[in-house]
């Protein structure tokens, strides 16, 4: 295997050196949480049980924007009961935004590769050994959930909510032509120095910092997979998807539009 | 000048195949517009001094409409059929909640106050 990776001489060549070891590798995953405090042990445990029953390699981030309800003590329960080597609690004083949790959470993250996902139950981590799978099939720079895609879908959304999702995702699919189905989802997996540098070059918030990750690696020419996902709407707590989303979305939307 | 948009020096990018010079979205969808837009002016006008039969005019001159209305319903069977055959992950949903049992009675175990 090294040999044949030694003796290509394509730009790639040299990246492919740094392909380290199957054993090797390491996953950290950022779980930014706020007010989490019911969904958090839960997510945590289910982590652990995907993780422990593929034998891979990872550890867990929890970054707490200083909650109000408690998910910071519940954190350090979890920290005890699974070794801090596993469990990382590395809060922050007050609610920042998205982009900077994950630069938070990436300064003490140690594995080779990121995978970014909500904490309330809506992304399942047995999704993430596919991810994993999928990565290494085709050595994607990112891999993405997808719920538009295969066997991927939705629990908990009514009539109006899919007609929303689809429709913005059919815009979006027309206007950007992003080369991934499922933009404004959250649950993906990256090498550690390419989400790094998309964060560097992202500007947005909220639902259209995910859509611009995707757009910026489509200029910088990373390549990404996709596994279909089921995404299972809060069990616990509200989903949120107002007026002032769409607005926002469709802002965001049209500025990559002119932009990019 | 929006429309010769470098990729810049975005190094990576290099690394990985020759730089390619990028039109924004926008600019591309402008440029397609535009193209197609002097296309049928040409032919409507007439301004090539081409005489086309008037049964090619009668087709020429609303196809811009033609097209607009079906590129519409195209939209709305592609983003209709997509809504219904959106999956509702009921299995992927039973599955959480009996983990989600599962999972607190492993963690009370473990000494976790909830």
């Amino acid at each position: 295997m090294a040999s044949s990776e030694a003796s290509r001489s394509s730009p790639r060549s040299r990246r492919e050196l740094e392909v380290r070891n199957p054993r090797q590798d390491k996953y950290s995953v950022l779980l930014p949480t706020y007010n989490e405090r019911e969904n958090l042990p839960l997510i945590v445990w289910l982590l652990v049980k995907s993780f422990s029953e593929s034998g891979i390699n990872y550890e867990v981030i929890i970054i707490d924007d200083g909650s109000p309800d408690g998910t910071r003590d519940v954190a350090e329960q979890l920290e005890k009961i699974y070794g801090a080597d596993r469990i990382l609690l590395r809060p922050r004083e007050k609610k920042l935004g998205l982009g900077t949790a994950y630069i938070h959470g990436m300064k003490h993250a140690t594995g080779n590769y990121i995978i970014i996902m909500d904490a309330d139950l809506s992304h399942h981590p047995k999704f993430i050994p596919e991810f994993i799978r999928k990565q290494k099939e085709g050595n994607f720079d990112i891999v993405s959930g997808t719920r538009y895609k295969g066997s991927g879908g939705v629990y908990g959304w009514d009539l109006k909510r899919k007609i929303i999702s689809r429709g913005a995702n059919f815009i979006t699919q027309i206007l950007l032509r992003p080369g991934a189905s499922d933009l404004t989802g959250s649950f993906r997996l990256y090498r550690k120095e390419v989400l790094q540098k998309l964060i560097e070059k992202c500007v947005s918030k909220g639902y259209v910092f995910q859509m611009e990750m995707i757009v910026r690696a489509r200029q910088l020419n990373y390549t990404i997979g996709e596994v279909p996902i089921s995404f299972v709407d809060r069990v616990y707590g509200e989903s949120k998807l107002g007026g002032n989303e769409i607005v926002s979305f469709l802002k965001g939307l049209l500025t990559l539009f002119a932009t990019t | 000048n929006f429309r010769a948009q470098s990729s810049g020096p975005h190094r990576e990018g290099e690394l990985r195949g020759p730089k390619v010079v990028t039109m924004t979205k926008l600019a591309q969808w402008l440029w397609g517009l535009a193209i197609l837009g002097s296309i049928w002016a040409v032919l409507t006008m007439g301004s090539l001094g081409l005489e086309l039969p008037s049964s090619y005019q009668e087709v020429l001159w609303p196809l811009p409409a033609y097209l607009l209305v079906s590129a519409g319903c195209y939209a709305l069977g592609i983003v209709g059929y997509r809504v219904a055959t959106f999956h509702d992950c009921e299995d992927a949903a039973r599955e959480l909640q009996s983990q989600i049992q599962e999972a607190r009675a492993d963690l009370v175990r473990k000494g976790l106050r909830f």
